[in-house]
Order: structure tokens, then C-alpha cells, then sequence
């Protein structure tokens, strides 16, 4: 409220002053009037822009954590309470029978070790191998760079979809479907993950690296040494980036894994809520479980989310 | 003598880098750039995977114009562009804005806006489903009890199963392209809004004479991402709705994956994913022109 006292002020003080009629200053205080109350003014609308913005920022959060909370209230409820209207948001009886009940109807933790298993080991590859391609593309000078390069960026832009049909195909050729090797190997060399580390490096000073070599490092020991230990937060984004892709990838299991044993997290979530359509308490329950992993990992390394996604998006 | 050294240097130097890149290498080539060639060739034959291969010539291509499901997974498609993209990059960008300012608990706003981009798809697919389901979800109930009679079946019904998708999408990918445009926002110099300030813009001047201007890459890209991503939207159709009711949500890369996975036919089922490939190709281009376009008018 102190910019109403301030407004008072200011108009009192113009008042007083305007009564005088102090003839030399009339014309300077109209004016210092003025500016006083466009400064007033000016506050206030300030404070109410704030007042807005807030509340505008804080309604369209709650849209998107809402949906998440109703998630994880329906899964502590009994199923017949789940749709109950209005909306109970703190069940009265939280009923974490649900999530007994979903391990035993579903080998979820078979899918959570396969989701794992393979998150793991692609993101591994993914790590090895692109940061290894990207010094090359970023530090060395050889023939055929950029048409290589240029090769790598075209198969960003092209949908996996276009391609689906002749690897599956291929991967039948080899024997491979319905096993975890069929999708380490399709999603273990992305030309994503060359392209964000390359980004990275070619942000590291070329001096570093010629001051290594007149040392007599070789390449090999020059990205060991140098490269890899300055490119640690890359390393980072990469490697939550791939983890949370193979985490959340669906159109992969769904196309290779046919057999229950291999199944991921997100088909066998899928594979649950088909069987009980009409357990909503325990659809929720399944889903929150499958999302515990990804709210941990987001909520301790946002950082690198944020800094990949810059990496990528704008030196691109 | 002498320049048969130098190339003899060059060579090592070559196949040090190549040494790096091998590894990689070996897996795109195999598993990405050959599969790509392979699928031109796919369209011009038949093939159900057990059956001997045959030769179709252009009769892909001529069945593609008697698909009825092809012509409406392709209106589907461009429909859930359309609305999808320049929703996405409005919002997007006025979050950005909002939480490029220094306000306090930017960081939980930005984490709150980001959090359903890496959320699982069938989690939040599931809630979707649930919070707008036609008879009992809390959105209808509550439309009801503010007189609505008769609230929209959702994705139970034909006209309301595609924009149901295209919010939950949009609600869903919000927060990626506000983090892209957060960065862009910040690359943006200091000291264009000062002299701005000196000469007394107003916040909408300043608004659409530097930040648009200059968030013109950060826009582009967004652009050429979002379009594609958009063109090969599956995962959100294929557990929400599964293309239905009937064929209603339809969209392109459904359509393949039935085609291929459903009817074995994986020669057509390749020439669609061939036009899916096209399209996008066009759009692409089209996108760099128009870049160039703003480049110049810039200068």
C-alpha cells in the first residue's frame, strides 16, 4: 500500500505548492508535478504488471502439474472413488494397497530391470563412440570432413520412420528380433549424440589443443586428457538425454520385443492398462511408478536438460 | 621426394581421424545410412517378409491415390501441423519471455513448465485419457456443473479425437521450445534494451523491434524441428486414441506402422514413409528459404 501513501503525498505536496503561486516557480513545479506522479504511476503499474505475471505464470503451472497430481491421488484411492466429482484431490484414506497389488499383477519389476539394462548400455555406447566421432569432426582435419558430417546431419532430419521398415527387415535377416540387441543396436549410434558432443568441442579453444600437440601429445592422448575431462557437462546432457529416450521410447520395444520376458517399462505399461481398462486407481499407481525414475533424475540434474538443449538448439 | 612426404603425413593424418570416427561409423552406416538407401528400393517392390520378393514397379506409387486411410492419415497429419506448430511457438515463446525476467522462482516455473517433455508418453497418455474421459472424467463433470449439457466426447468422438491429441501435445512440448527460445532470449545483447530504454520504447516496441528480430534463428530453428517432429507424431496417437474412432486420428506414421507391422505389406508401407520423407524434405527447404529471406531483410 506505499505507493498510495506516496501518491497522497505527491498530490498534497503540488497542492501546497500550487496555493502559493509563487510566480517564478509556478511553471517549475507544475512541472516537478508531473514527474513526480508519472514516477507514482509508473510504480503502480509496475506492481500490478508483477500481479498479473504471477498469477498468470501460477495458473498455467497448476495446468501442467495438475495432471500429475490427480495421477498420484487416483492411485491412492479405491477405484470406485476415483472419478468421484468434485475432484477429492487428498484422498481421506490413502489406499497404498495399489501399489502392492501392481507388482503382483504385472512383472514390473522385470520391465524396470530391462528398461535399466538397456538405458545402461545404449547410453554407454552412445557415450564412447560419440565423443570419440566428435573430436574427430570438431578438432582433426581430414578428407571428406563435412561431407561426413554433412551425412550425419542429414539423418537428424530424416524420421526414423522413413527407415523403420528396411532395418526391421534387416534385423529379421539377422536373427534379431524379439531380442535386447536388436534395439542396443539400432539406437546405440546416433548421429544426435555426435552432433552434441561436436557442438561442445568446437567450443573448446584450438590453442589447448595445438599447445598439446607441440608437447608431443597424440590425439589419442590429447582427447583423453584434455578433451574429455573439459567436456564432462556434454557428457552429461548426452547422457540424460539418452537415458531418458530409451526410457520413454515406445515405437522401439513395441516393433522388436514380442515376448513379455523382454518387454521395457513403457510397453509393459501399456501392456497393463489394456488388461485393466477399468482400474484407473491402478493405471494411475502403474503410471506414477513409471515415473519415479525420470522425476528423480530430472529433478537432480535439470542443469544438463537445459544446457544440451541450449548446446544443440542454438549453434546448431 | 619431398611432396610424397607431405601426403604420406596427410594419410596419417587421415587415418588417425578416421580411427575416431570408425567406431560410430560402423553402427550408422550399418543401422541407419543403409537402411535408408534400402527403403528407396523397398517402394518398387513387394514383399510380406516370408514370401519371395517381387518386382511392383510404380504400382505402390499408383495405390497410394486409391488409399482412402493415406488420404486421411495425410489430412490428419497436416491438420495436427497446422494447429500444432504455431500454438506451440506462441506459447513457447511467451513463457520464455515471462521467465526470462528476473523473478523469483524462475527455476521451479521453468523445471514445472519443462517436466512433462521428459514425463513418459503412456503415463501421461493414461492420465489424459482418465482426466477427459467422455462420461466420468473431472473435465466433463465439471463442464457439466457449469451447465454444459453436452461437453465433448474427447477422444471418443471423431471430431474432438485429433484436438484432443494436439492439446495434450502441445501441453506436453511447451516447456522444450521455451527452454530453446530461454536460450536464444539470452544470447540476445544487454545493451540493444538499454539504448531501447534511453530512447523511451514502450515494452511492445521493444518486444517486436528487437527480441522477435533477433530470436529469428532460435524461431527458424524451432520451426524446422516442430514441423518435423509434428510429421512423425505416433507414439501420442497410438495409445491415446489408436488412430480412432475409426480412422478420425489417423496420421501418417500410423498408418505405416499398420500397413507394415499389421498387413505385412512393408514395399508400400516403404512408399509412404517415402512421401512422409518427401513432405518433410519440402517443408525443410522451403523453411532455409524463407531463412534466407528474413537474413536479407535484416541487413
Amino acid at each position: 500500500m506505499g505507493y498510495l501513501y506516496a501518491v497522497k503525498y505527491y498530490r498534497k505536496q503540488c497542492f501546497t505548492l500550487w496555493q502559493k503561486r509563487e510566480v517564478v516557480y509556478s511553471k517549475l513545479s507544475r512541472g516537478l508535478c508531473k514527474e513526480m506522479r508519472i514516477k507514482a504511476s509508473e510504480k503502480l503499474h509496475r506492481q500490478i504488471k508483477t500481479i498479473i505475471m504471477y498469477i498468470l505464470l501460477i495458473a498455467l503451472s497448476a495446468s501442467m502439474v495438475l495432471p500429475f497430481f490427480w495421477m498420484l491421488s487416483a492411485s491412492l484411492k479405491l477405484n470406485k472413488d476415483v472419478f468421484k466429482f468434485p475432484v477429492e484431490w487428498i484422498p481421506k484414506e490413502l489406499v497404498w494397497e495399489n501399489y502392492r497389488l501392481i507388482w503382483e499383477k504385472v512383472p514390473f519389476l522385470t520391465f524396470y530391470l530391462n528398461t535399466i539394462k538397456l538405458s545402461v548400455i545404449i547410453t554407454l555406447i552412445q557415450l564412447l563412440t560419440s565423443s570419440f566421432a566428435a573430436y574427430a569432426f570438431a578438432k582433426l582435419d581430414f578428407r571428406g570432413r563435412d561431407t561426413l558430417f554433412l551425412a550425419y546431419i542429414g539423418t537428424i532430419a530424416i524420421p526414423w520412420q522413413v527407415y523403420m521398415i528396411p532395418q526391421f527387415i534387416m534385423m529379421r535377416k539377422l536373427g534379431l528380433v524379439d531380442t535386447h540387441l536388436a534395439i542396443i543396436l539400432l539406437q546405440s549410434f546416433s548421429a544426435f549424440g555426435v552432433f552434441l558432443m561436436r557442438q561442445f568441442y568446437m567450443s573448446i579453444p584450438n590453442e589447448i589443443i595445438q599447445a598439446a600437440r607441440i608437447d608431443g601429445l597424440s590425439e589419442y592422448g590429447i582427447y583423453r586428457k584434455i578433451v574429455l575431462p573439459l567436456s564432462k557437462p556434454a557428457l552429461a546432457s548426452l547422457t540424460i538425454f539418452t537415458f531418458v529416450f530409451v526410457w520413454n521410447d515406445f515405437m522401439g520395444p513395441l516393433i522388436y520385443f514380442n515376448s513379455e520376458r523382454l518387454k521395457t517399462i513403457q510397453l509393459g505399461l501399456r501392456m497393463f492398462i489394456a488388461q485393466y481398462s477399468v482400474d484407473y486407481n491402478l493405471i494411475m499407481a502403474g503410471s506414477v511408478v513409471s515415473l519415479i525414475p525420470v522425476i528423480i533424475i530430472f529433478i537432480l540434474l535439470q542443469r544438463f536438460f537445459v544446457e544440451g538443449i541450449a548446446t544443440t538448439g542454438i549453434k546448431g | 621426394m619431398k611432396g610424397f612426404q607431405v601426403d604420406k603425413r596427410r594419410l596419417k593424418q587421415d587415418l588417425i581421424a578416421y580411427s575416431f570416427i570408425l567406431p560410430n561409423f560402423i553402427g550408422f552406416a550399418v543401422f541407419t545410412l543403409f537402411p535408408m538407401l534400402f527403403s528407396m528400393i523397398l517402394t518398387f517392390l513387394n514383399w510380406d517378409g516370408a514370401n519371395p520378393i517381387t518386382f511392383a514397379g510404380l504400382n505402390n506409387f499408383k495405390r497410394l491415390f486409391t488409399d482412402e486411410t493415406f488420404r486421411i492419415a495425410l489430412f490428419n497429419t497436416f491438420y495436427y501441423t497446422l494447429t500444432t506448430v504455431p500454438v506451440t511457438v506462441v506459447c513457447s515463446l511467451g513463457l520464455a519471455v515471462l521467465l526470462n525476467k528476473p523473478i523469483a522462482g524462475r527455476n521451479i516455473f521453468r523445471g514445472i513448465f519443462f517436466f512433462p517433455h521428459v514425463a513418459s508418453l503412456v503415463a501421461i497418455a493414461a492420465v489424459w485419457n482418465a482426466i477427459f474421459h467422455p462420461t466420468m472424467g473431472p473435465v466433463n463433470q465439471l463442464l457439466q456443473s457449469w451447465g454444459i449439457a453436452n461437453p465433448p466426447k474427447w477422444s471418443a468422438s471423431t471430431t474432438w479425437a485429433l484436438p484432443t491429441v494436439i492439446m495434450a501435445s502441445i501441453w506436453k512440448s511447451i516447456g522444450y521450445y521455451m527452454i530453446i527460445y530461454l536460450a536464444g532470449l539470452q544470447g540476445i545483447p544487454r545493451d540493444l534494451y538499454e539504448v531501447a530504454k534511453i530512447d523511451g520504447a514502450n515494452a511492445w516496441t521493444v518486444f517486436t523491434k528487437i527480441t522477435l528480430p533477433m530470436l529469428r534463428p532460435t524461431t527458424f530453428f524451432i520451426l524446422v524441428i516442430l514441423t518435423i517432429n509434428c510429421f512423425k507424431v505416433f507414439d501420442l496417437i497410438y495409445v491415446m486414441t489408436g488412430g480412432g474412432p475409426g480412422r478420425a486420428s489417423t496420421v501418417l506414421v500410423l498408418h505405416i506402422y499398420n500397413v507394415a507391422f499389421k498387413e505385412y505389406r512393408f514395399g508400400y508401407s516403404s512408399t509412404i514413409a517415402l512421401v512422409l520423407f518427401v513432405i518433410v524434405l519440402i517443408i525443410t527447404v522451403f523453411q532455409f528459404k524463407l531463412e534466407k529471406k528474413w537474413v536479407t531483410y535484416m541487413q
